[in-house]
């Protein structure tokens, strides 16, 4: 392209590529919005297979020993399978990229107000190599011995020799696959920081930034710095399974604590990488749909960096009864329950901002509402574990399953509805159906509570996890406990019932929906000032900013909410 | 191309580098380990610095650029001391032992 | 596809260009994981692990000696950069094309160093310490020769005229390469007791 067009282009941007052909739009593109959505679409589908295998081992749970309809006999071995790779898939298969790679591809350049991510290419490498990573997953679980259930933390020698695991190519291919999705978002990661760092719209200062955009890239450093070691331990953990090096056979002087060390120095932050982008995304929804100012951005954003800083020096909570030495428990069940600290913080700006606001319980804002209530159980309940005395006695029983489900499913799954149904017209050009919506979200948030509540009751029973049958436990296969399994399974059923009416909502609004004006949220942010959807190049005129995004009810405007790109009135 | 250096004298940092790699060569050769330490890792830490700084920049480049490569290294300092109680010592292993003995915990104690 | 690319490449609100920045996210990142590599290896070695005096059987002057190369080599490619930046695209090739050589020297003597442990016995799975050696060196070599591949590529582009910022960002990456030597050289080749 010569000098000439290329001046010209800043003007005249979105004319330049309409002649796509449908290979290069949406099999191999490099709009950032296509991407995104082949990231999030990616994602859901994953979530269906993570949601079968929930659904299989739960049935399993509560009828053991019967076949469970649509999927057969679960044995113990298949069990295992199960519960690792629904871990495994709801992480790293439907949490990262939805939320993470999805969504953030969605919303960065938008939001910054630029046309297109930094480096388009590589981005679209991205997700190239993230959809193999996928697919070499779902590769792994036909191989002979079936798919790998050593449990989404791999710990050795059972992950890294076959004789223990009962799959030999299984756990390997399990392993390259989490290894090719780690390189696929450290890739994207450093596509989405520089984007951030770089292309900022002319006018928006570090604390004009929305708070999702600074969260999912506060997410993506937590994730680059964390999960380096991981690679370095995944790269000795496959040459254990493939060459037969001993670095974490302890039989030939190798260390197995190393492994969860190396696992945990990423798993801990991990959470945190999931659970700042859906923190961001409320902050956008809550401030949106009670029209007022978000209580203390400045905070906000430091307690994310001070809960970022702090998720590097708490990994060891997990390992309390692995055989660490017990002075490290000391330190690590401090630093455990002083990152409660910061989040909390978060959480009472984010009650604050509703105090006294005008609420509109529109779905998105029911779905960020339940979120706050939700992530709550699951932050008040994590502060037992965190304390090293009592998770010795919780330690791998189902009061741990229950608490993680309580801060992982509102991330999530809680997260990803409302973020798509908050920009479900932006990203269509359509509304969704208001009605079907509220069913969709009650259908689910209650049978959520019901699923995962009973649970916290059953592991201070004492049921342990990684159990596939407790008709061998005589404490714990009497009536009462194998009740609450049975209501709890139920629930899911339940459960995955009303999603139908998620999937009908989402494609018949999708063609048949009410049309989306530009804005309809009346919202600040940059995203809601061009057409509904974004044409390629994103804006007619990219936007210069002159004000922060939470500019909602300023007092002496007629309207209650003030763009970011909206120029001042020369006095 | 977006901005010009004024350059560093690459041959001259190349020569430095070069007699620093003789000196980290020959410390073992006097046999103290001590010595030995310092000459192997204390030289590879300065050559680093002369790569870092002039060859890649890092003297002109933004407080940005420093701060993320300290906070890098730092960070895998907090791994190495989170990790090391556990696999670089062994003192810790034996605990439980010393409960199930009445006279060891009382030695403890 | 031209140099042109969507308007957010050629923004930087940081003052720092955004291939240069990305460059240094991407080493900060490589840090991590050599690190880990490093940070593991010193832990088994500072606990007293069986297998670790070996490293007096590696041959300092085969690692001092690429050592040296990677020096120079890394000298060469800075001297790419500063002639690209007059503008001379001739001279960088050049030197780019030194550089390369460098690489293939590195590897050569690399693979003479293996060939010779692995006829001795010293394999991979001898012992941690063996596991370790090929395990850095392997992953070492691998981002030698991926960096060759990407000079060479670039070598021709800049010949063309396209993209002369890339002979930065490479000679960015191939000191980063060149570092991660400089402490692989001590940790495997020197500290044997």
């Amino acid at each position: 392209m010569s000098q000439s067009t290329s001046a010209v282009a800043t003007d005249t941007h979105a004319e330049h590529h309409e002649e796509l052909s449908f290979l290069y739009k949406y099999i191999l593109p490099i709009d950032h919005k296509i991407i995104a959505m082949q990231y999030i679409f990616t994602g859901m589908i994953m979530a269906i297979v993570g949601g079968y295998f929930a659904y299989a081992f739960r049935m399993q749970l509560a009828f053991p020993g019967d076949l469970v309809p649509l999927y057969g006999l679960v044995g113990p071995g298949e069990y295992n399978m199960l519960v690792t790779n629904h871990g495994t898939i709801m992480i790293f298969w439907v949490a990262m990229p939805v939320l993470i790679a999805g969504f953030g591809n969605y919303l960065i350049p938008l939001m910054i107000g630029c046309d297109d991510m930094v480096f388009p290419r590589l981005n679209r490498l991205s997700y190239q190599i993230f959809l193999v990573s996928a697919l070499v997953l779902i590769l792994s679980f036909f191989v002979k011995g079936g798919g790998f259930g050593g449990a989404w933390t791999a710990y050795p020698p059972l992950s890294s020799v076959a004789e223990y695991s009962l799959t030999d190519w299984g756990a390997s291919l399990w392993l390259l696959a989490v290894a090719l999705e780690f390189i696929s978002f450290l890739l994207g990661g450093i596509n989405f920081v520089t984007t951030a760092m770089n292309a900022r719209a002319p006018g928006m200062k570090m604390l004009d930034i929305p708070i999702a955009v600074w969260f999912i890239v506060v997410a993506v450093i937590l994730f680059m710095a964390s999960v380096g070691p991981l690679v370095a331990g995944a790269v000795m953990l496959f040459m254990d399974q493939r060459v037969g090096t001993t670095f974490f056979l302890p039989s030939a002087g190798g260390d197995p604590l190393l492994w969860e060390h190396l696992f945990w120095f990423f798993g801990h932050p991990e959470v945190y990488v999931v659970l700042l982008p859906t923190m961001g995304i409320v902050a956008e929804i809550i401030t949106v749909f009670s029209r007022k100012k978000l209580f203390g951005y400045r905070t906000v954003l430091y307690t994310a960096f001070a809960t970022g800083g702090l998720s590097f020096v708490v990994w060891a909570h997990h390992q309390f009864i692995a055989g660490i030495d017990p002075r490290m428990a000391n330190v690590f069940t401090v630093t455990t329950v002083l990152i409660s600290i910061p989040l909390a913080e978060m959480m009472f700006s984010y009650i604050a901002t509703l105090y006294g606001g005008s609420i509109e319980l529109k779905t998105p804002m029911l779905w960020a509402l339940s979120f706050l209530a939700a992530f709550l159980i699951g932050g008040v309940t994590g502060i037992y574990l965190g304390a090293s005395a009592m998770d010795v006695y919780f330690h791998d029983s189902y009061f741990v399953l229950a608490h993680f489900h309580y801060t992982f499913f509102p991330i999530t799954i809680i997260g990803m509805f409302a973020a798509l149904t908050y920009w479900f017209p932006k990203m269509f050009g359509r509304m969704m159906n208001e009605t079907l919506g509220k069913i969709h979200f009650w259908g689910t948030f209650i049978p959520f509570n019901c699923i995962f509540l009973p649970l916290f009751f059953l592991g201070l029973a004492g049921q342990h996890r990684r159990i596939y049958n407790y008709d061998h436990f005589p404490d714990l296969a009497t009536q009462e406990l194998q009740d609450i399994r049975v209501f709890a399974t139920y629930s899911l059923i339940v459960m995955i019932f009303f999603q139908l009416i998620f999937v009908y909502n989402f494609f018949h609004s999708m063609f048949k929906g009410e049309k989306a004006t530009e804005n309809p949220w009346k919202s600040n942010t940059l995203e809601w000032t061009t057409l509904s959807p974004p044409p390629h190049g994103n804006f007619k005129v990219l936007p210069t900013v002159y004000r922060g995004p939470y500019e909602y009810s300023v007092p002496g405007r007629d309207e209650d909410y003030w763009p970011q790109n909206e120029a001042p009135k020369k006095s | 191309m977006s901005e010009t250096y004024a350059h560093p004298n690459y041959i001259k940092i190349w020569f430095w580098l070069l007699i620093l790699l003789a000196l980290s060569v020959a410390g073992p050769m006097l046999e103290i380990p001590a010595l030995t330490i310092l000459t192997a890792f204390g030289i590879a830490v300065v050559k680093a610095f002369l790569v870092a700084a002039n060859f890649m920049h890092l003297k002109f480049e933004k407080k940005i650029i420093w701060f993320l490569l300290i906070l890098s290294m730092c960070l895998l300092g907090v791994f190495f001391f989170g990790a090391a109680p556990d696999v670089m010592m062994t003192e810790g292993d034996q605990w439980i032992d010393c409960i199930a003995d009445k006279s060891c915990v009382e030695q403890r104690l | 596809m031209s140099t042109h690319g969507p308007i957010a490449t050629h923004r930087s609100a940081t003052g720092v260009p955004s291939g240069r920045l990305a460059i240094w996210w991407l080493l900060a990142s490589e840090i991590f994981i050599f690190g880990g590599l490093v940070v593991c290896f010193v832990l088994f070695k500072l606990n007293g692990t069986p297998g670790f005096e070996d490293a007096s059987l590696t041959s300092t002057a085969a690692g001092a000696i690429n050592t040296f190369v990677l020096l120079t080599s890394s000298l060469s490619i800075v001297l790419a950069h500063a002639a690209i930046e007059k503008g001379d695209s001739a001279k960088s090739f050049t030197y780019i094309w030194y550089t390369i050589g460098g690489g293939f020297v590195f590897l050569g003597i690399k693979a003479y160093e293996y060939t010779g442990k692995i006829l001795h016995g010293h394999t991979l799975t001898d012992n941690l310490f063996w596991s370790f050696y090929y395990t850095m060196t392997g992953l070492h070599a691998l981002h030698v020769i991926g960096g060759m591949v990407i000079m060479a590529l670039i070598s021709f582009d800049i010949r063309k005229g396209h993209n002369y910022q890339r002979v930065e960002l490479i000679g960015i990456y191939w000191h980063f390469v060149d570092l991660v030597w400089i402490f692989l050289f001590p940790l495997l080749y020197i500290a044997n007791f």
